[in-house]
């Protein structure tokens, strides 16, 4: 009906033809997380765990950011990697990247099962079913202590070098770059999707689940499809903290962590691919200076923080810079 | 007489001992254009959601084109060539109204799944939508956030995301619904200049409207068809303009 060669390219047909793009300042979370790995070489088993979080975070934001399924149960899946790398690893398979993707698998496993019946809640019930989902994870593997160790924790991990080549070494160097690693991978997915027709379908989801119906989406598919993207993802960020910390706790599985993380992602920004990038550092740093300066207010003021964030900066950091900074460039009339 | 682009046979439907559709035999010829008019509570709505699967019936049948559609879900019948509008606007919001059209175009071709190639590859789909809105006299805000256009406006984007399916049979749930008497012209308009092929049938309060777009019109009252004819038989028939008039209907 329409030659595909006939567009015209108005504003609104530029920015839908080339969203997609890489642009600069994507490559800015890249140039910090290298320049900390050369500028603060003391700080890296943090780092480390910074990364690994804000791969988590970066998988949530995929379901509750794009698709509008507000979960308080990702911690399922995060604690389903780390508990099967450290099973793996213990019981003879250590290598370290087969160990990933065995846990993203598992993790992913979970998500496509658990999926079939929360994705078909929502609002009220699909947290509360997210959350018994979680709370039953974690109860199981407190109770199968020759397993998983119990409330003791899986000890006794040592994962070999990675690729036969780099040994994870006590000052965290290997395991920051692995992390590293395991994001930048987690981030190319992600950042595939988003910027899909399948992730643009999502965010239709989020929007407007009768619409999508009506305009012929499958939407349960959809959903579930994320969940387990999502799911493996989240998976793999939990396996990688197992691997570089050679530990798993039951908190892995924590209620905890599945509210942490989202208030990573609020702090950072929802639905916007780099509020992980954002969220998981400010989070982190913020926690680990204030646990050292005020060790008995830190949840306090972390709580203060994100009162404040809801209040004043609805969007997050990024939402707050994305008003801001058209203004500093117009010289203030903006708005 | 004229193949069927949409028929329903005896469709019935109660909610517990309520019943909403009784009976309904309709049937929506190729290229019709045809209102569906009652008071409020006739079960209008309701017949649209039987027909578009978002309720299913307790009884009776719904063929597309000719083929039976009744156990088949929302987004199958879509595939079959059904596309509709709602009452109270549904749109994404917070999406640009490009954005909007981009969606249902995208599912009709079949690319909306596609997780690994840019939405913004498929020039064709981009086109198509853009194309769209330039007809629709949408093109001006094409780049504006859905959720910041007046209402009238958006009732536009209702229209052309239901158009971007290229349905063959479109139901329109009072596109002039809370819009300003200027801007229902436009809508009107566009109504009248749907391709001659789409089956068209459309609820309407608006009874300027209705005669003016309607070649048939039918009247529910109750869940059932009170009566089916030509505008012209429609406004002339007693039973119609007694339950318009408020009178008791003993019917």
């Amino acid at each position: 009906m329409t030659a595909a060669a006939r567009l015209p390219q108005p504003p609104a047909v530029r920015a839908v033809l080339t969203r997609h793009r890489l642009r600069p300042i994507e490559a800015l979370p890249w140039v910090c997380a290298i320049a900390v790995y050369y500028a603060f070489p003391d700080y890296l088993a943090l780092g480390g765990q910074i990364l690994v979080m804000t791969l988590f975070v970066l998988s949530l934001d995929l379901v509750l950011g794009y698709a509008g399924i507000v979960t308080l149960g990702h911690a399922a899946f995060f604690g389903t990697g780390a508990y099967v790398a450290g099973i793996l690893a213990v019981r003879g398979w250590a290598e370290p990247l087969s160990g990933l993707v065995a846990a993203g698998a598992a993790a992913g496993i979970v998500g496509f099962l658990t999926g079939l019946v929360v994705l078909r809640t929502r609002g009220l019930t699909l947290l509360m079913v997210t959350l018994v989902v979680t709370q039953m994870l974690q109860e199981a593997a407190n109770k199968l202590g020759w397993l998983t160790g119990g409330a003791d924790g899986l000890q006794g991990i040592t994962i070999p070098p990675v690729l036969g080549l780099f040994r994870f070494d006590m000052f965290g160097r290997t395991a920051y770059l692995y992390g590293l690693a395991a994001l930048f991978i987690g981030w190319v997915v992600a950042r595939t999707i988003v910027h899909s027709p399948f992730g643009r379908s999502l965010t239709g989801i989020r929007e407007n689940v009768t619409r999508m119906q009506a305009i012929g989406s499958p939407v349960f598919r959809r959903k579930l499809a994320v969940y387990v993207v999502s799911a493996a993802l989240a998976g793999i960020a939990g396996a990688v903290l197992t691997q570089t910390t050679q530990f798993v706790g039951l908190q892995v599985l924590g209620f905890e962590m599945s509210a942490v993380v989202i208030i990573m992602l609020i702090l950072g920004g929802i639905g916007r691919l780099y509020g992980a990038f954002i969220g998981a550092p400010l989070y982190m740093i913020a926690q680990d200076q204030l646990a050292k300066d005020d060790p008995a207010n830190w949840l306090f003021w972390i709580g203060l923080f994100l009162l404040l964030v809801v209040l004043f900066a609805r969007g997050g950091v990024l939402g707050l810079a994305d008003r801001i900074l058209p203004r500093l460039r117009k010289g203030g009339d903006g708005g | 007489m004229a193949e069927a682009a949409l028929e329903t046979v005896a469709l019935c439907k109660s909610f517990g001992a309520l019943p909403v559709a009784r009976n309904i035999d309709f049937r929506l010829p190729v290229g019709a254009r045809h209102a569906l008019i009652g008071p409020n509570g006739a079960g209008k709505t309701t017949f649209i959601n039987l027909v578009t699967g978002r309720l299913m019936p307790s009884s009776g049948r719904i063929l597309l084109g000719g083929a039976d559609v009744t156990s088949l879900a929302p987004e199958g019948r879509v595939k079959r060539g059904i596309g509709r509008t709602f009452q109270i606007n549904a749109l994404f919001n917070r999406l640009t109204v490009l954005e909007n059209v981009l969606l249902a175009v995208g599912e009709r071709h079949g690319v909306a799944g596609d997780m690994l190639r840019p939405a913004g590859a498929r020039r064709a789909v981009i086109a198509e939508a853009y194309a769209l809105l330039e007809r629709l006299a949408l093109a001006d805000d094409a780049g504006r956030l859905v959720r910041e256009l007046p209402y009238g406006r958006q009732r536009l984007v209702e229209i052309a995301i239901a158009l971007g399916l290229e349905p063959r049979v479109l139901l329109l749930d009072e596109p002039a619904a809370g819009v300003a008497a200027a801007e229902t012209g436009l809508i009107l308009d566009i109504i009248e200049n749907l391709p001659s092929d789409i089956a068209v049938l459309i609820i309407e309060h608006d009874m300027d409207l209705v005669f003016r777009v309607a070649q048939r019109i039918t009247v529910l009252v109750q869940g059932a068809v009170l009566v089916e004819g030509s505008p012209a038989e429609i406004a002339a028939d007693e039973r119609v303009q007694e339950v318009y008039l408020g009178k008791d209907s003993h019917g």
